[in-house]
């Protein structure tokens, strides 16, 4: 397994953050944290990712056949439910924002300061 | 014990029934579910917590047990103070349901799904002993927790509140995920026992990456400097009863997910950096505790203030975790009762005064609360709970938390502690001098240009009474802290709840080869030193006198003497700008720097 996935994972998290904090648009700044979470499936998959290895479905296959991890491939779909879940809410509450202020960019936001 | 899973399954249940029958289910059916529900959780929760005192419950789902050390399965793992948790949170859910018959009139039942996949969720937090288990929980607990949060969508501030709150949340839990995936790629486990075995060595640049994300993850719920700046935005624009809900015991939940992670998995590699735990922690709650205080005071909408102080109270339970001793360890698990009992009543009165007065700014409020004595004496009582006064179970958990710094060496904590009672309890007696007695000014003053923050009704009809479900909640959990600090052998519980929580040896075996464990609680000092009560009678004095210095003539309003402090308290403020980059940045901040510092002291062997 060579370091690049690993790379790629911590470069997706730092993306992710650096979008969020220069960024002037919730739907972007949602998006970023979907970028951030990427790192996550990247992280998880590589973990488990064996060179030759099979799925992980052993039916009728001799004991002792490579595979790649499946507990981590149902770690990374509960992620997904998970990423789904909070990003629709969190883009149903930017389309609310903006209803009432016509405005997406954080920067405009004043109520709660202090 | 097939009794463990249900206090996750009922209201999960509970909460499906209500969605699917949310067109037509008449409200008060509704209401008499929920709370139904809540009574079932705490009775379920209570008798588990019976159940694990003789020994540790390993419930294992699908009967998936243990071969040979290594866990497949996905497990409970409930201890005294696992099962207490999740009784004090239905308890809880119970009080903010009931206080909430007479709240969202128009609303359907939308909200009662929410709130119980929060309790299921809390619940399933505080019982797992599966590290990912752990962070499925969170993330479910915080995503109806940030839906609960901009509940009143029809106004901004909530909007951008749930907005700071989910996305802080939302990339703390990734960063927490991020270790937990670490921690498997190194053991290959997921279950805590498991990993904490597979550990059993010094640990290196990955174990340390982490475990520094991972805790980073949970203290970003725990509210800790400097992660902190979600929680006062969604505080001061949920609607109450899930502020009794935040601050009683969600933001605790994050301290208990660092702890049991400590306990159940690090105790034994960093067994020769305790030191360095410690000192990285202290300096932590410290912060922590210091910077709500000062924020706290400075404060004029009433919940953005108790979301303050709650900042402030989460320090010093972090400062009862960092010692990492047994008796310190039951002090912040009976400061966590104590605390989470005393502020969710103060937000129950905040509540009241909501739906009395239509307004919880404590300027706009000066005087109009006069003739709700009930109330004020509710408010003063619980606030003398805050600042730690004997018999309140603050006090209790105080004084051991104390005690054992000192024994340890770091006598300085108490007077952290000394602090934190008089700036949070003195604001708590500011504001009912203020809004109860009517003193003071009704202008700009102590809180230094505080901004008005907006906030809308969150109940119709008549507003001349107060119903007694929203008096009654508010006055019996205050009562409880009371009870809780006088009930004797409250104490020894607290001891063997500790002892049970923090032997990783014991956790392991009970969990992975099912052997039974043994318990021998070291006993507890009956009698406090005179010290310790003397200073938490004066802090309760101190932060009387202060509340009268505020409200008095004599305060300084102008330019004088004060400016410095002045200029120091408006610095702090003007950092918690509500801007979610910047609280981003400061996470950021935070996490490496955490890390950086975590690795140094290791590595040097501090």
């Amino acid at each position: 397994m060579s370091f690049l996935p690993y790379f790629v994972a911590a470069w997706l998290f730092l993306a992710g953050l650096y979008g969020i904090i220069t960024s002037r648009n919730f739907v972007h700044l949602i998006i970023c944290l979907a970028v951030l979470q990427s790192s996550t499936y990247v992280l998880l998959l590589s973990i488990g990712y064996k060179w030759g290895g099979v799925p992980p479905v052993f039916a009728g296959a001799a004991v002792g056949t490579p595979a790649v991890d499946p507990v981590v491939q149902a770690l990374m779909l509960t992620d997904i439910v998970v990423e789904a879940t909070v990003v629709a809410l969190l883009l149903s509450l930017a389309v609310q924002l903006h209803k009432h202020t016509r405005t997406l960019n954080p920067d405009d936001l004043e109520a709660l300061e202090g | 014990m097939p009794l463990a899973p249900l206090p996750v399954a009922i209201p999960f249940a509970v909460a499906g029934i209500l969605a699917a029958s949310n067109k037509f289910m008449p409200r008060r059916l509704a209401d008499t579910l929920a709370v139904l529900c809540a009574v079932a959780n705490l009775v379920f929760c209570v008798l588990l917590m019976a159940a694990a005192r003789s020994q540790l419950l390993v419930y294992w789902f699908g009967g998936w047990t243990p071969r040979a050390g290594v866990a497949l399965g996905i497990s409970f793992a409930i201890g005294p103070f696992g099962a207490g948790l999740a009784a004090f949170t239905s308890l809880l859910v119970l009080a903010a349901m009931v206080f909430s018959l007479h709240y969202f009139d128009a609303i359907g039942t939308l909200f009662h799904v929410l709130m119980m996949v929060f309790l299921g969720a809390m619940c399933g937090f505080s019982l797992t002993g599966d590290l990912f288990n752990l962070f499925v929980f969170f993330e479910l607990m915080s995503a109806a927790a940030f839906a609960l949060c901009g509940y009143k969508i029809e106004e901004t501030a909530p909007l951008q509140g749930a907005l700071n709150f989910a996305i802080t949340n939302t990339i703390a839990a990734f960063a927490a995920l991020l270790g937990i995936a670490m921690l498997y790629a190194r053991t290959g486990a997921l279950n805590m026992a498991q990993i904490g075995r597979a550990l059993d060595s010094r640990p290196d640049a990955l174990v340390l990456t982490a475990f520094a994300l991972i805790l980073c993850g949970f203290f970003v719920k725990g509210a800790v400097l400097p992660f902190h700046f979600w929680l006062a935005d969604a505080h001061a624009v949920a609607p109450t009863p899930v502020c009794v809900l935040f601050s009683g015991v969600m933001v605790e939940l994050g301290l208990y997910a660092v702890a049991r992670i400590y306990w159940g998995i690090m105790d034994h590699p960093f067994g020769a950096d305790r030191a360095a735990v410690t000192g990285l922690l202290l300096a932590v709650g410290t912060a922590t505790a210091v910077v709500g205080a000062i924020m706290c005071f400075g404060q004029r909408h009433i919940k953005r203030l108790l979301a303050f102080s709650t900042v402030s109270h989460m320090g010093l339970m972090v400062i009862g975790f960092a010692l990492l001793r047994i008796d310190a360890l039951a002090g912040a698990a009976l400061y966590v009762v104590g605390h989470g009992l005393v502020k969710a009543s103060l937000f129950i009165g905040s509540g009241i005064l909501l739906h009395r007065l239509r307004s919880v700014d404590e300027l706009e409020l000066k005087g109009r609360a006069r003739q709700c004595v009930g109330t004020g004496a509710m408010w003063v009582l619980a606030g003398l709970g805050l600042a730690g006064l004997p018999p309140f179970a603050t006090f209790l958990g105080e004084a051991a938390i104390d005690d054992t710094a000192t024994k340890a060496g770091h006598a300085w904590v108490a007077w952290v502690f000394f602090f934190s009672a008089v700036l949070t309890a003195g604001a708590v007696f500011r504001v009912g001098g203020r809004v109860f007695l009517g003193w003071g000014h009704g202008e700009e003053g102590e809180t230094g240009g505080a901004k008005k923050i907006e906030e809308g009704p969150e109940t119709k009809g008549p507003r001349h009474d107060i119903p007694a479900a929203m008096y009654g909640p508010a006055a019996v959990l205050a009562l409880l802290a009371l009870a809780v600090g006088i009930i004797p052998g409250v104490r020894q519980a607290a001891q063997a709840g500790a002892t049970r929580f923090a032997d990783y040896a014991g956790y392991q075996a009970r969990v992975l080869d099912n052997a039974v464990v043994p318990l021998s609680p070291p006993p507890v000092e009956h009698v406090f030193p005179a010290s310790s009560m003397a200073r938490s009678i004066g802090a309760a004095a101190a932060a009387f006198l202060l509340a009268w210095f505020a409200l008095s003539p004599y305060w300084p309003r102008k330019k004088s003497w004060a400016s410095p402090v002045k200029r120091l308290a408006y610095n702090v403020r003007r950092v918690h700008s509500g801007h979610i980059g910047d609280y981003v940045a400061f996470l950021t901040f935070g996490l490496a720097l955490f890390g950086i510092v975590l690795s140094v002291l290791v590595r040097l062997g501090y």
